[in-house]
């Protein structure tokens, strides 16, 4: 826990001094694609001019400078396979971003979506000294969560108290300066492959950037795309990317749940390429153009010509129906969410006091996807666009960058995570400068 | 169709590494300021670097300077004195030794006025280049307003005190009046203005003499002598002229009417006036 602890917090301090600098990459690592944005933070006085409030209600201090985006290679399911080529991918973004902010970037937030995510949910209990919660006592309760044997292997990606309780009273945001007896916390903590981790680390050290703080992308896609009473009264986001569709389950603010499937947008082309036996940037290319789940009449007619470039020409100049093209599609996208209704089924979501779904990224684009998912999911789905961040360029506002977008807030208000609250002063290392103060501060 | 792309869109790990450098604002401005400055630097030092070329870069200058300096437009031909006496002018022209035609530029105006400044009879000169080629000097001369006779010397004097030249004797100069006495020259304001107030009897005065550099004597012809206070002296003068006016004091046989001090004036009678009145007063 103690290194966990050690380069969570090196990532924090990283992070924060990089918004002091004021410029800050954004890394979506992605399996279709990688989205390098570059963010100036210029502190919220200097955007105050032009009204009252500021844009978003102030809450954008930041501006997009710099924005490339490039296909991704060498990852798979969200997990880096080929680790040359996915650092060459990422060099081709980031200088690209680089190009058009003007600005060199040092620090990257990066976000990533395999990793097969797990959720904890953790509960722990801690009996106050005094009456009144200090902050070692909210320290002290976060550390007396008792942690599952998150099995070998594996790394806490994210740790998040969500709910803390004194006494008899529960739904605390903040209990600092309460009076009571006994302090309780709920801790959402979400854990990945530490091999994904390590992956992701060394290819961005090799483009000679260094990690100031990592995410998982479908809690960063549901930051971004969950409006803030479907965060606050509970929602799902599903985050259909090309290799995996995660989901994020919100309630107060706070995610609480989160998982993926390793299924998507490509396994449908694939399935596209099989089943017309044409190559895979002609099905990807098909199944933009003339894609849908929902077959109606005027489909039979609707003629597509698929191409192939083998040289023969029966074979090269094949039509298809789109009918037939949606038979083909429909059942991988049913069993993407069915699979996703296992999840949010396992998960408890039904026991929410609002059930909405949010479908976003790029295979969220699918025509007639949102009349299918209510059948499947329920029936309060929506289709869910990134929020709208100063700068962004038009072409990266679409449900495809849902998780860049939700990085850009991420790294603008940070969730306060398990090492962002204080060491309890009997986990300092003995002969400790700190610790003495500490006590001094304490006692007199 | 749709290919795969033949070229590598990825930047090579070098391409990306300069490019970040590039953006690295410190060698950006390397890059503009300090490789120009650099190159610019070396090229003088390469130019600069041997003794001749230096000499001779020194040379080409101080010619092209030369050559606008001796333009017909910048020449001095002509030296014009006004407002000096032909004498002072010759001496002006003397002093200065000019050596025309000569260059404007090359002229030291203020060197010339000081060298013209030194002469006596100059109170004030005007050194000014002209149109057309003249240097002009408006001299303004002092006036002599007395002779004064000191030790071997005799001198004109200006109302300040100022030394306008030397005379050979004082009859040289016998319409002005003669002064006389160590220190003369110091007071000459207030001789001024006894001149002025003397004026009535200016054909009887032999000359106005400091007596030890604090008041005046005025002596007059037939042995008289007025003898002056050190304060306001001008007024005392005015009360004797006033007397002599009322009672002829001067025309009488006195030799000395002693007005030092205010409250006891005396006057000396010569010996036979004495006798004379010892005589009418009964006494023998």
């Amino acid at each position: 826990m103690t290194d966990l602890y050690q380069s969570q917090r090196a990532m924090r301090n990283m992070r924060r001094a990089a918004i002091q600098r004021g410029v800050i990459a954004i890394l979506d690592v992605g399996s279709t694609k990688i989205a390098c944005l570059i963010l100036r933070f210029d502190g919220p006085d200097r955007l105050r001019d032009h009204d009252g409030v500021g844009s978003m209600a102030g809450q954008s201090q930041f501006r997009v400078i710099g924005a490339a985006t490039t296909r991704s290679r060498g990852v798979r399911f969200g997990e880096i396979s080929v680790m040359n080529e996915t650092e060459r991918a990422i060099r081709t973004a980031v200088q690209g971003a680089q190009k058009m902010a003007n600005v060199r970037v040092d620090h990257v937030i990066a976000t990533f979506s395999g990793g097969e995510p797990r959720s904890y949910g953790l509960a722990g209990e801690w009996e106050l000294q005094d009456s009144v919660v200090t902050e070692q006592d909210v320290a002290r309760v976060l550390s007396a969560c008792d942690v599952p044997d998150i099995g070998p292997g594996r790394e806490v990606m994210h740790a998040q108290p969500v709910n803390f309780a004194l006494d008899h009273r529960t739904g605390l945001g903040d209990p600092r300066g309460q009076i009571g007896n006994r302090l309780a916390c709920d801790m959402h903590m979400l854990s990945v492959d530490a091999g994904t981790i390590q992956n992701l680390l060394y290819c961005i050290k090799r483009c000679d950037l260094e990690l100031a703080g990592i995410a998982s992308s479908a809690y960063v896609a549901g930051v971004s795309s969950l409006v803030e009473d479907e965060q606050e009264l509970g929602a799902a986001c599903i985050d259909m990317g090309g290799g995996s569709t995660g989901l994020s389950i919100f309630i107060k603010k706070h995610m609480i749940y989160s998982d993926s499937v390793r299924m998507g947008g490509d396994h449908v082309t694939l399935d596209i390429s099989k089943g017309l036996q044409i190559p895979l940037a002609q099905a990807e290319k098909i199944k933009a153009t003339h894609g849908g789940v929902y077959a109606t009449g005027i489909d039979d007619r609707e003629m597509i010509s698929i191409g192939a470039d083998t040289g023969d020409w029966d074979k090269d100049s094949r039509t298809v129906s789109r009918t037939e093209l949606i038979g083909i599609m429909r059942p991988r996208v049913e069993e993407i969410l069915e699979e996703v209704r296992a999840r949010l089924d396992a998960a408890g979501f039904d026991h929410l006091p609002s059930q909405q779904i949010v479908l976003t990224g790029g295979a969220s684009q699918v025509p007639g996807l949102d009349g299918l998912a209510a059948r499947i999911l329920g029936q309060r789905v929506r289709l869910g666009r990134p929020l709208r961040v100063q700068g962004l360029p038009q072409a990266i506002t679409g449900p495809a960058f849902a998780s860049a977008v939700g990085l850009c807030l991420f790294a603008a208000h940070p969730q306060d995570e398990w090492w962002d609250f204080e060491i309890p002063s009997e986990r300092y290392p003995a002969r400790s400068f700190k610790k003495a103060i500490r006590w001094f501060r304490e006692n007199w | 169709m749709s290919r795969p792309p033949h070229r590598d869109p990825a930047p090579s790990r070098l391409a990306y590494r300069v490019q970040r450098m590039m953006l690295t604002p410190i060698y950006r401005r390397m890059l503009r300021f300090g490789l120009p400055l650099l190159a610019l630097a070396l090229v003088l030092l390469i130019a600069l670097g041997s003794a001749d070329r230096r000499a001779a870069i020194a040379a080409s200058f101080a010619g092209l300077v030369e050559s606008v300096q001796q333009r017909p437009e910048f020449m001095v031909n002509l030296f014009r004195v006004d407002g000096a006496s032909p004498m002072l002018a010759e001496a002006i022209r003397r002093m200065m030794d000019l050596k025309l035609p000569q260059s404007s530029f090359d002229l030291d105006l203020t060197g010339l006025r000081d060298r013209v400044m030194q002469l006596d009879a100059v109170q004030d000169v005007d050194l000014r280049v002209e149109p057309g080629g003249v240097l002009a000097a408006h001299v303004t001369e002092r006036v002599p307003v007395a002779v004064w006779r000191s030790g071997p010397n005799v001198e004109l004097l200006d109302a300040t005190g100022h030394r306008v030249m030397l005379v050979g004797e004082r009859n040289d100069r016998s319409d002005l009046p003669l002064i006389a006495g160590r220190g003369a020259n110091k007071a000459m304001p207030e001789a001024a203005a006894l001149m002025v107030a003397a004026a009535p009897i200016m054909p009887r005065v032999r000359g106005f003499v400091r007596m030890g550099e604090r008041r005046w004597d005025i002596v007059l012809d037939r042995g008289q002598r007025i003898l002056l206070p050190v304060e306001q002296p001008v007024a005392a003068l005015e009360r004797i002229l006033a007397l002599d006016k009322a009672q002829d004091l001067l025309a009488r046989d006195v030799t000395a009417i002693d007005f030092r001090l205010k409250e006891r004036p005396v006057l000396r009678l010569s010996p036979h006036a004495v006798a004379e009145r010892q005589a009418a007063r009964g006494q023998d």
